[in-house]
């Protein structure tokens, strides 16, 4: 009999990543991508742009994936999933998922234009951003996704970042698309919810998924798991989902730790004093309450 | 059926008669009218096609690489900065071997900003692996879009349509727009290829070191792009009664002196050719239509009796002068070392050439036993 029948919410067993694949141990990213195409399923198109991801998957002639991949330039995920839907919908092909997939860089920074652009017109496509913080393809540089008090090689000691992560979730939500997502490796069974829930819609989707980077963000690679879901459990990566923009849902309550746990086991953050982690910590709470609010 | 259109108009109706599935594009000024026109075919149902409003021309090219990649026959129109914009997916396009066909309205680069006519903008993105057309009547533009379908589907490149801001794009003139089953005879739907395709995974664009040979493959259709333009403009003058030529040659045959230019600049060219011939100045005129792949023997059989050709080039590049008169000298390079080339510079920012200009031009090179330094002409005093 086939296992998954017996659980509550099956997971398909079928793997859409290959082993083999050349991501650096721990990552948090592969693993995201293995989860969102358990939930996607076979009958499934990616669009990719130069990333940890595309270098990954894509090391002519192999392919880390068991499905149709098109690698496009860094600007261009969103409006090429858009292109590759209407390619479908002219030829008459219905029952096709189109993913769009890039990391903070390529969706927070260089791809914002036509993300927006395709959240506004709308265009039946699920955007998934996998959020390491930082580019962590070219060499940790900083993104505009990265938090303030981070060590990247664009930000070297002394001189660290010293502006906030820009909200994308917020950004995205003003566009009043069907669905949003924020999820995490660290809660892999709510990660696939979320993505069978955006499967159903119609419209443009957004999954923000938290991925730690042992490369980039300096710690050991087996605690990968414990450091995606220290960041949940400390409010600096709250779950929740926003549906049309305006209906906020706040993920199950996790045991509430205090955020200077995550930070301090993280050596890009080594920099920090007692006073940036009281100023994190008062921010992590206005966050909280701010989507309680919304919440409603 | 006869119409009277605009050059941009005629692109527009080549579209709607070529069944495009996906167009994306971007509104500039000279384009406007063209992705206009092809919104409301869409929107009254006239062309079954999706049209994607875009927010810049380079999600308009990466659009159309997406759509193409899964297997729809696609288009876009722009001009200048749009153009420019989209430099880096216009490698994408070739590179990945995608049948995408686009009509350039040229138009001046800025700065300083200019609206008006100027080949530089689709002269510079000569190296990106695109076929290239500059056409000089709003037909020529009609039948170039149907002719390009039928070339980028078979060699697997993609092929840009040009026409002169203003000058072309917005002139009215007769158009005969033919009936949809005679067009569906010369571009019937494109032949399968390699695609995106759920039921047979495969990558496009993938990080390769065998990139050397992915070139050499291109430059291998590119040599044979050159037959299949012929060819398809056969089979066009064929159903049509129409052609073109990659080179059209006016009184080349016996001339001592050849006019060399592209677009509409030549129509004038003729006119003052056949004057200088009343005056015993035997003049021809040579206007490439076919830019990339260039063509090299047709170019240097045309000239083969000149003495002398001057070179009218609409288009400048810095450090270097008339991109047209550096590719004609390169293709005269070993074979007749002794025919001079005189470089003119003409048109710039769609300033007019006249037939007093050109007559300039003939009476300069006439004169001058050899060729100088580059001529400007019309610069404002």
């Amino acid at each position: 009999m086939d296992r998954s029948a017996q659980i509550k919410f099956p997971i398909p067993e079928e793997d859409l990543v290959y082993s083999g694949h050349t991501a650096c141990p721990g990552c948090g990213a592969v693993l995201a991508l293995k989860y969102v195409l358990k939930g996607l399923g076979p009958r499934t198109i990616v669009v990719i742009p130069p990333s940890c991801a595309g270098t990954i998957v894509a090391p002519f002639p192999y392919s880390a994936l068991k499905i149709p991949i098109l690698r496009i330039p860094f600007e261009s995920t969103a409006i090429s999933a858009s292109g590759v839907r209407a390619a479908l919908d002219a030829m008459g092909k219905k029952d096709i998922h189109v993913l769009g997939w890039a990391g903070d860089g390529g969706t927070f920074d260089i791809g914002l234009q036509a993300l927006s652009a395709a959240a506004e017109r709308n265009d039946n496509i699920l955007y998934v951003c996998y959020d390491n913080e930082a580019y962590m393809n070219t060499g940790i540089q900083r993104s505009s996704s990265t938090p303030e008090g981070t060590w990247t090689t664009t930000t070297p000691s002394p001189y660290v970042k010293d502006t906030p992560k820009k909200d994308i979730v917020r950004i995205m939500a003003a566009h009043k698309i069907p669905y949003i997502a924020t999820a995490s490796i660290g809660y892999p069974l709510d990660l696939i919810k979320k993505v069978e829930k955006a499967k159903e819609k119609v419209g443009t989707k957004f999954i923000l998924i938290f991925s730690p980077c042992p490369t980039g963000w300096r710690y050991s690679a087996e605690m990968t798991i414990k450091i995606a879901k220290l960041a949940t459990e400390t409010g600096v990566f709250p779950l929740y989902e926003i549906e049309d923009g305006e209906k906020y849902y706040l993920g199950q309550k996790h045991k509430e730790k205090p955020p200077k746990e995550y930070f301090s086991i993280q050596g890009r953050f080594r920099t920090m004093k007692e006073e940036d982690f009281r100023r994190v910590e008062e921010k992590v709470r206005k966050e909280r309450e701010y989507l309680i609010r919304m919440t409603g | 059926m006869k119409k009277v259109i605009s050059a941009n108009q005629a692109v527009s109706y080549a579209v709607l008669a070529s069944k495009t599935q996906v167009i994306a594009a971007y509104p500039i000024t000279p384009q406007s009218s063209i992705v206009e026109m092809l919104a409301g075919f869409c929107a009254e149902g006239d062309l079954q096609a999706k049209f994607i409003n875009v927010e810049s021309e380079h999600s308009a090219m990466a659009a159309c690489i997406s759509a193409s990649v899964t297997g729809a026959r696609t288009f876009t129109a722009t001009s200048s900065q749009g153009l420019a914009l989209m430099h880096e997916l216009l490698h994408y396009a070739s590179g990945m071997r995608l049948p995408i066909v686009m009509a350039n309205v040229n138009r001046a680069l800025g700065s300083p900003f200019n609206l008006k006519a100027d080949l530089s903008d689709s002269l510079s993105q000569r190296d990106t692996g695109w076929l290239q057309f500059y056409c000089e009547s709003g037909q020529e533009v009609f039948d170039t879009i149907l002719q390009s379908y039928r070339i980028a589907e078979q060699i697997l490149l993609p092929v840009m349509v040009n026409l002169e801001g203003f000058i072309l794009s917005h002139t009215y003139e007769i158009v005969d727009v033919p009936e949809q089953n005679t067009v569906d005879r010369f571009l019937p739907p494109a032949p399968p290829r390699e695609c995106l395709d759920v039921d047979n995974p495969c990558m496009f664009g993938a990080t390769t070191d065998f990139y050397i040979n992915f070139r050499y493959k291109m430059h291998q259709e590119m040599e044979k792009a050159k037959a299949i333009c012929q060819e398809q403009d056969a089979q066009f003058q064929k159903i049509f009664g129409r052609g073109y030529g990659l080179v059209h040659s006016y009184l080349c045959e016996d001339a001592d002196m050849i006019l060399v230019t592209a677009g509409t600049i030549a129509s004038t060219c003729r006119i003052v050719a056949d004057r200088s011939r009343a005056k015993g100045l035997k003049v021809g005129v040579l206007r490439i239509r076919l830019f990339r792949p260039f063509p090299d023997e047709e170019i240097r059989q045309a000239l083969r009796n000149a003495k002398k050709v001057a070179v009218i080039d609409r288009d400048f590049s810095p450090g270097c002068g008339g991109i047209f008169a550096q590719e004609i000298k390169s293709v005269l390079q070993g074979t007749q070392s002794g025919l001079p080339v005189y470089p003119f510079i003409a048109g710039l920012g769609g300033k007019d050439v006249t037939d007093k200009d050109i007559e300039q031009i003939v009476e300069q090179t006439h004169q001058l036993p050899k060729p100088g330094e580059i001529t400007w002409i019309g610069l404002l005093k």
